[in-house]
């Protein structure tokens, strides 16, 4: 329909004698394709099957109120009423954005300044990477059982390093700050290695010519680093920051192995996510988890469009100049 | 920076890196009296029998780790050949409606589909999977980003002129695809498999949901179990920690020599 209106005006007889014949050689066309169609089907079927249906079946959760065993009744917007005055929610958003921001800006720092280290190194390079990536392979519980212990308050390795300059014992994960603390830290140790990794990729694909034009021009290395490296990486950047965001927004297991149901002293190891699952798998409060849900993929999706735009914008300013 | 300097500071890095498999070994081969000394024990110690049977005392190690192999496994192969095949059809084929239905598969990415949990519990109820392994392999038998990854090296491995003549010789599309395109994109097809197989060990938030019986879950939920039931138990805790994690670092380190840069080359890609 679309197709034919945006056409060439033709006389109106000549239109809709077109269809009848273009309609069934359309047909006939997609038909020849049937065993690619069947190649495709599985991935879709699944998706609206275990994707689509439980995603819309969510956002009806969120205006019901249901235990998950009996019937569950229209509630309106009374599940999102409940969430903006649910001192609790709030409390689990700014733990997640705390966390997210402890957690990303040194892991991408560290990585960009890990990813330009490797780049200029010769040998043993491919050695790093494998090393450098191995924490990125290891299970998130494990992980977060480990950093558990170096960060116990009585007999972890880092209050005993800590003693031993003096420095006396810190209650890691019985206090507000720690909890988020060891949490960023233990995203650091697994996700560094895996964002040098790409940004050295990245860096690979910049011309040495560039490089040596601009030392040709007198600059010196930071010049050169500020001036063409970040601009030329910034695609790069854009995607690590947004794969960081989607996951950080969502971050679950650390603080559930980390601290228990509980969230921990103060619940400050409690995120939107882990919220969420508390609230419909241990209270049995599935619309309200729904809500919580919907909530937690709107705070994702405007953090993922606020990178975007402001690294398209940050180019945009640049290109003009 | 001088050379040395640089590899001072990535050995250092290294070390950082690698340090918690060290530690996680002394704290798997020591006593808890040992861990809990100050100033602590840095050496390897001679308990291992000992915490490893506590651990498999505690939860059923081998039978979680048989499960967890069947879900990673199963997974990985019907990843490789649903998205492989879906790969091939987007790569080489202009049929009608390719690029509508190309453009919801990416689409997808964006679906957070991870906190739809409740009502995909709820789905699983209804078809009768709760507790079974089905629940974890049926759901992930196909994936978007594997296609969106496939698709770029099919069309890079695969010169059309070779499926020319497939098809002069009268190969369809399904002879093709096993005759001339698996062959060629074997290198492909082995890394999204370990990163699929990966994905699938050290996934967490869906087996806790879905396996409710404790009897039968995977090596992550019951690392989970263990770590509830035993916290302060740091050898026993660690040991199966240790555990958990040995089987994928082997995998990795034998199979994954091109892995490392063929993950960063697709991340540069897009």
């Amino acid at each position: 329909m679309a197709l034919s209106r945006t056409a060439v005006p033709a006389a109106p007889e000549a239109r809709t004698r077109s269809h009848p014949h273009r309609a069934p050689r359309r047909r006939r066309r997609a038909l020849s394709y049937w065993p690619q169609y069947l190649a495709i089907s599985p991935f879709y079927l699944l998706f609206a099957v275990f994707g689509l249906a439980p995603v819309l079946f969510s956002f009806y959760l969120a205006f019901q109120r249901w235990d998950g065993i009996g019937e569950s009744e229209f509630a309106g917007l009374d599940n999102f009423k409940y969430l903006i005055k649910d001192d609790v929610f709030w409390l689990s958003l700014r733990n997640t954005l705390l966390i997210w921001v402890m957690s990303t800006v040194p892991t991408l720092a560290l990585a960009m300044v890990l990813a330009v280290l490797l780049n200029s190194v010769k040998r043993f390079k491919s050695f790093y990477r494998m090393a450098f990536f191995i924490p990125n392979i290891t299970s998130v519980v494990a992980i977060s059982i480990f950093f558990g212990a170096l960060f116990a308050t009585n007999y972890g390795l880092v209050n005993a390093l800590l003693e031993a300059i003096g420095l006396g014992k810190v209650a890691w994960l019985q206090s507000e700050w720690g909890i988020k603390v060891v949490i960023a830290a233990l995203t650091v140790w697994q996700w560094t290695g895996y964002n040098a990794i790409i940004y050295l990729a990245g860096l690979q694909t910049i011309s040495t010519d560039l490089y040596e034009q601009a030392k040709v021009d007198g600059a010196n290395a930071v010049q050169i680093f500020f001036r063409i490296t970040l601009p030329l990486m910034r695609p790069i950047i854009l995607f690590t920051v947004v794969i960081s965001t989607v996951g950080g927004l969502q971050t679950f297991t650390e603080p559930k192995v980390l601290v228990g149901d509980s969230g921990g002293a103060g619940q400050s190891g409690l995120t939107m996510v882990f919220y969420f699952f508390r609230q419909a798998f241990s209270n049995n409060d599935y619309g309200y988890g729904a809500a919580i849900a919907m909530v937690v993929l709107l705070v994702v999706a405007l953090f993922t469009i606020l990178n975007w735009a402001l690294v398209q914008r940050g180019q945009d300013g640049r290109t003009r100049r | 920076m001088g050379g040395l300097l640089l590899h001072a500071v990535l050995i250092g890095g290294t070390i950082l890196a690698l340090f918690p498999f060290y530690w996680m070994v002394v704290m798997a081969t020591n006593t808890n009296a040992d861990i809990y000394q100050f100033p602590p024990k840095f050496t390897f110690g001679s308990e291992l029998a000992t915490n490893l049977r506590n651990v498999f005392d505690s939860i059923d190690f081998f039978g979680s780790m048989l499960n967890t192999i069947i879900v990673a496994g199963t997974t990985t192969g019907l990843v490789l050949f649903f998205d492989s095949l879906a790969a091939f059809a987007f790569a080489k084929f202009d049929f009608p409606g390719r690029k509508v239905l190309f453009g919801v598969l990416i689409g997808t990415f964006f679906l957070p589909v991870g906190l739809a949990v409740i009502p995909g519990f709820v789905i699983m109820v209804e078809l009768g999977w709760v507790g079974s392994l089905k629940a974890l392999i049926v759901p992930a038998a196909a994936n978007a980003f594997g296609i969106f990854f496939l698709r770029q090296y099919v069309h890079n491995a695969v010169p059309d002129s070779v499926l020319d003549a497939a098809r002069l010789d009268g190969a369809g599309f399904f002879r093709q695809y096993y005759r001339v395109v698996v062959p060629m994109i074997r290198p492909g097809l082995a890394f999204l498999g370990i990163y699929t197989f990966i994905a699938s060990w050290n996934d967490f938030i869906w087996p806790l949901v879905v396996l409710v019986n404790p009897d039968q879950v995977t090596l992550q939920v019951a690392l989970q179990q263990l770590n509830t039931v035993h916290n302060l138990d740091y050898s026993r805790v660690m040991t199966g920690a240790l555990l958990s994690v040995i089987p994928l670092i082997l995998m990795f380190l034998l199979f994954a020599r091109n892995f490392v840069s063929d993950l960063a080359k697709g991340a540069v890609r897009e």
